[in-house]
């Protein structure tokens, strides 16, 4: 069946040198001495570590589980021992380390008992979940998203087509098409395994016309299904970038992923070919994403190809495999020349969404010439897939003018490279929006900062005057209280005075309670006080410039708990000032015990 | 082992700036050819006279901006100024016009303005701006066309182009005998005399080619420049929005004023007349000065195509490229800023971002 498909804007052609790596069938290697497997190798939160240095792991023992719900466990790549979890050199742009499990292999390669499920095709959706979440698979083609996120869209969208992506549009890189040549049985049954788990009305599968072995080889598999949904092999022209899933969908579907959404968004969920080969043997073999095929290749290999490695093999090992002339190497780069990464060391590990090695001599890959002036010629506006106006997000991304790059639409851009590519005036432009992107983040994060800060500040002030206002008028009420159960005592006393008929013992009672109460309270704020004021002057002896804020918080409480201590004894005082008025009906002894307290008060203060 | 520490893309398609300037070199060829063949010599004369003053204007601002001579000098953009402007000029102008129209478009037009890539104006064409305001005779005086007046031209052999260049007289005659009016000038005195077009065709610098009116020689100058720029466009070297709306333009007012008033003239007489394919091809689409994005172009374009046709036929000047091309530089800043194309995943241009990010 012949499938519709649409061209998108712009796009270049640069060199294939793909045949260098397609001479011979995928290889295996030996097996390396040291595995260096880093718990972050996708998109989303590292995974934990399960085991400790010492332990003996097996072959496809998870290692590691996922932490959240955008990661995903990793396994051993083969049998041994844990002899060290730390910080190592992995593949960073800003050559940052990352925390690995160091694997000493014992050579045994023995497996961890594994089972897949009976029949993929009528097991259950949650067993085939559950076999793709347990095996650590994320997207295979580049960005290393965990497969299974991307296989639960949320609830209300609906998926009508399945996008396979087999483009492999950058040049060098032949490991889908390999894989395809190779294994196409296994990836239909992939593809349908996912197609259980997305439901998709068509399963369009994307092959760039520069792969008709791929593509005779995956048309004759998808022939043979017999029930379920038709897999439709189709060919798309070659043109970087094709294989970006934002221009695949747009190739295939005609429809465009809105701006800062994903594809579920217009009903389309996007899968690589070798992320349908790793779910057939998550789900068939019960086997864990532990190896996959990579391409070696570049001028200064002297065996290239593409091979199954462990991920966790170290780039030393894989060069050391191909053959590499060191003499001739001048850049070594993981993944394809366009949106590859450079090492800069070769101990790095390869990780799950490796699918190339480019060792190339400085004459296939030449240093850039050096920058010219912006003639706006507008050849970049042209090769931009995303219609972007790659010359006015230069201009604006050298003079910072954040927000005029964001109103050119900056954060669109997906980096592919094409306008670096095809300036006459040999300006790097992706280096300058990556720059702009980075500025913008910094600076958004920040004002989401300081808007935090403002919030809370402003909260707490909110709750402080709350607090008072609610202190206030209970001290109002209070004061009223007593003011006027003091009249009526006093009015009652007065009358009892004069009447001559009430005892005596009573009231005088009744104001020694209130005096007890009063001098605890005295007692209780002049201590707060007294913490709080030596806390202060800790404080202001180790207090640096950062927290003078908090200093001068901190001072005005000091200030606050003084005043409530002064008011505590002055109501004591005048309370007990107040009460001495009718000593003359209150009996001798209760007198000298308030002589006491009124001594140790004296002591406290 | 020292690896390259670089990031993507790594693959770069090979040239660069010179050699994309040396497309438009190479393209004016067919243009200049015929240019000199009607024309005779001056052409070339004056082209190497404007090379050597650009190149030397030039090194001279870079020296003192200290900025790296050869280097800058190796983008062949002083080069392609100074080949436009004395395509532009007349055959047997003076020298010292050209080297002030040379000097002025590059230290002042384009070096004042910051340099290469920052200039909003076309340089060439505020020189040649900038001589037909000071010196309308010179700018203006253009030898008639090989097939206008052949036994007079015969006469006109390198030397005798080289001195009307350096002394204004050719075998002791003075250059002013030998200059006439151009078609488009014989039209504009024709149309405020109120005569038509068929009265005006009348005169001798009008011919017939395969049964449409044309200016003799100019015709195929201008085809020798259209051929040159539909090269640019299979090169990729220019894009064909702004020639094609710029034509569209110019075919637009005169067929609709030639309908009208007759004696404008037909769609195929400005088509083939004066600056118009140059202006096309080579002036309108100089990058740095005009609009960016492919609807911008073709407003931008369409403007300039208008404005010629205006002025040629309202205006105080016969031919009319430089000056529309200069009021078009001055609306390229805003046409680019309301014509942003619409970006993928964006419903219409300058749409806001869709959810949190």
């Amino acid at each position: 069946m012949s499938h519709r498909i649409r061209d998108f804007p712009g796009g270049i052609h640069p060199p294939q040198r793909k045949s260098i790596s397609t001479l011979s069938p995928i290889s295996e290697i030996d097996l390396p001495k040291r595995l260096i497997i880093p718990l972050q190798q996708h998109i989303g939160a590292p995974a934990k570590a399960l085991v400790k240095v010492g332990d003996h792991v097996l072959k496809g023992q998870k290692i590691a589980n996922a932490h959240g719900f955008v990661s995903t466990p990793i396994h051993a790549s083969s049998s041994g021992t844990v002899i060290e979890i730390g910080p190592r050199t992995v593949q960073h742009p800003s050559q940052i380390d990352g925390t690995c499990v160091v694997i000493e292999t014992d050579g045994k390669d023995q497996w961890i008992d594994h089972q897949g499920v009976e029949n993929p095709l009528t097991a259950t959706l949650d067993d085939l979940r559950e076999h793709i979440r347990d095996a650590g698979i994320t997207g295979m083609g580049g960005a290393g998203f965990p497969t299974i996120v991307k296989l639960s869209p949320p609830p209300k969208t609906v998926i009508d087509t399945l996008v396979i992506n087999a483009v492999e549009c950058e040049p060098y890189i032949t490991a889908d098409d390999m894989l395809m040549r190779e294994r196409a049985d296994e990836i239909i049954l992939g593809i349908q395994i996912i197609a259980r788990l997305v439901n998709p009305k068509t399963i369009l599968m994307g092959i760039e016309d520069n792969k008709p072995e791929a593509i005779s080889a995956m048309s004759e598999a998808a022939r043979k299904i017999n029930n379920g949904p038709e897999i439709t092999v189709v060919t798309v022209p070659t043109k970087y970038p094709s294989g970006s899933e934002k221009q695949l969908i747009q190739i295939l579907t005609g429809r465009e992923v809105p701006s800062g959404s994903i594809p579920a968004e217009v009903g389309v969920v996007c899968q690589n070919t070798g992320t349908a080969y790793a779910v057939y043997q998550a789900v068939v073999k019960g086997e864990p994403l532990i190896q996959r095929v990579t391409t070696l290749t570049g001028g200064a290999i002297k065996n290239p190809g593409n091979v199954w490695a462990r991920i966790g093999t170290s780039v030393a090992h894989l060069l050391q495999h191909a053959g590499v002339d060191g003499s001739q190497l001048s850049r070594l780069i993981m993944g394809g020349p366009m949106m590859g990464f450079t090492l800069h060391s070769t101990e790095i590990p390869l990780i799950k969404s490796t699918n190339c090695l480019i060792a190339s001599t400085e004459e296939e890959l030449p240093l850039q010439n050096p920058e010219q002036a912006c003639i706006r010629c507008g050849t970049c506006t042209q090769a931009c897939p995303m219609q972007l106006l790659p010359q006015q997000l230069f201009w604006y991304s050298r003079s910072k003018e954040l927000e005029k790059v964001q109103q050119y639409n900056l954060s669109d851009c997906i980096e592919c490279g094409a306008c670096s590519y095809v300036c006459p005036s040999n300006i790097p432009l992706v280096q300058y929006f990556r720059y702009a992107k980075g500025e913008i983040k910094k600076q958004e994060s920040e004002s989401v900062k300081s808007d935090q800060a403002k919030q809370r500040f402003e909260a707490r002030e909110d709750r402080l005057a709350k607090e008072a206002a609610a202190k206030e008028a209970k001290r109002k009420a209070r004061a009223e209280k007593s003011a006027k159960a003091k009249a009526a005592k006093a009015k009652k006393a007065a009358e009892e005075a004069a009447q001559g008929t009430a005892s005596d013992a009573e009231p005088a009672n009744k104001s020694d309670d209130a005096l007890k109460i009063l001098k605890t309270a005295m007692a209780k704020s002049t201590k707060l006080w007294k913490d709080a004021e030596k806390a202060l002057a800790v404080a202001e002896s180790t207090a640096g410039d950062e927290q003078k804020e908090q200093l001068e918080a901190h001072r005005a409480k000091v200030e606050r708990l003084k005043e409530k201590a002064e008011k505590a004894q002055n109501a004591f005082k005048a309370f007990k000032e107040k009460s001495s008025s009718p000593i003359t009906v209150t009996p001798p002894i209760t007198n000298t015990e308030k002589t006491k307290d009124t001594e140790t008060s004296e002591k406290q203060t | 082992m020292a690896l390259l520490s670089i990031t993507s893309p790594h693959s770069q398609a090979p040239g660069n700036t010179g050699a994309f300037m040396r497309q438009v070199i190479y393209a004016t060829i067919p243009g200049v050819a015929a240019l000199t063949y009607f024309f005779g010599w001056g052409t070339l004369i004056n082209i190497a006279l404007a090379i050597t003053v650009a190149l030397f204007s030039e090194a001279l601002v870079l020296k003192l901006r200290k900025k790296p001579i050869l280097f800058y000098l190796s983008d062949y953009s002083a080069v392609v100024t100074a080949i436009l402007l004395a395509i532009a000029i007349p055959p047997t102008a003076p020298w010292w016009l050209t080297l002030v129209a040379v000097s002025f478009a590059i230290i002042i037009a384009k070096h004042l303005y910051g340099g290469m890539g920052y200039n909003p104006f076309n340089p060439a064409m505020i020189g040649y701006a900038l001589m037909l305001v000071s010196y309308p005779v010179e700018m203006t005086s253009w030898l008639p066309a090989l097939e206008v007046d052949g036994a007079r031209h015969s006469e006109l052999d390198f030397y005798a182009a080289l001195s009307a260049i350096f002394t204004s007289n050719i075998n002791g005659e003075s250059i002013d005998a030998f200059t006439m009016a151009t078609p488009l000038d014989t039209l504009k005195t024709a149309s405020r005399n109120a005569l038509t077009f068929g009265a005006a065709v009348e005169s001798p610098v009008f011919g017939e080619f395969y049964g449409i009116t044309i200016g003799k020689g100019w015709a195929f100058v201008n085809l020798g420049f259209l051929l040159g720029g539909l090269y640019l466009i299979a090169r990729n070297i220019i894009t064909w929005h702004i020639p094609v709306a710029y034509l569209s333009a110019l075919c637009l007012f005169s067929f609709l004023s030639h309908w009208f008033n007759n004696s404008f003239g037909p769609v195929s007489f400005h088509l083939l007349s004066g600056g118009t394919m140059l202006g096309a091809f080579f002036i309108a689409t100089d990058p740095v000065s005009a609009a960016t994005s492919n609807i911008g172009r073709l407003i931008y374009g369409f403007g300039i195509g208008a404005l010629i046709y205006i002025i040629r036929v309202w205006g105080g000047y016969p031919d009319a490229v430089a000056f529309a091309v200069l009021l078009m530089n001055l609306c390229a800043p805003t046409i680019d800023y309301y014509v942003q194309p619409r970006t993928y995943g964006h419903k219409k241009v300058g749409q806001k971002q869709k959810g949190a990010n």
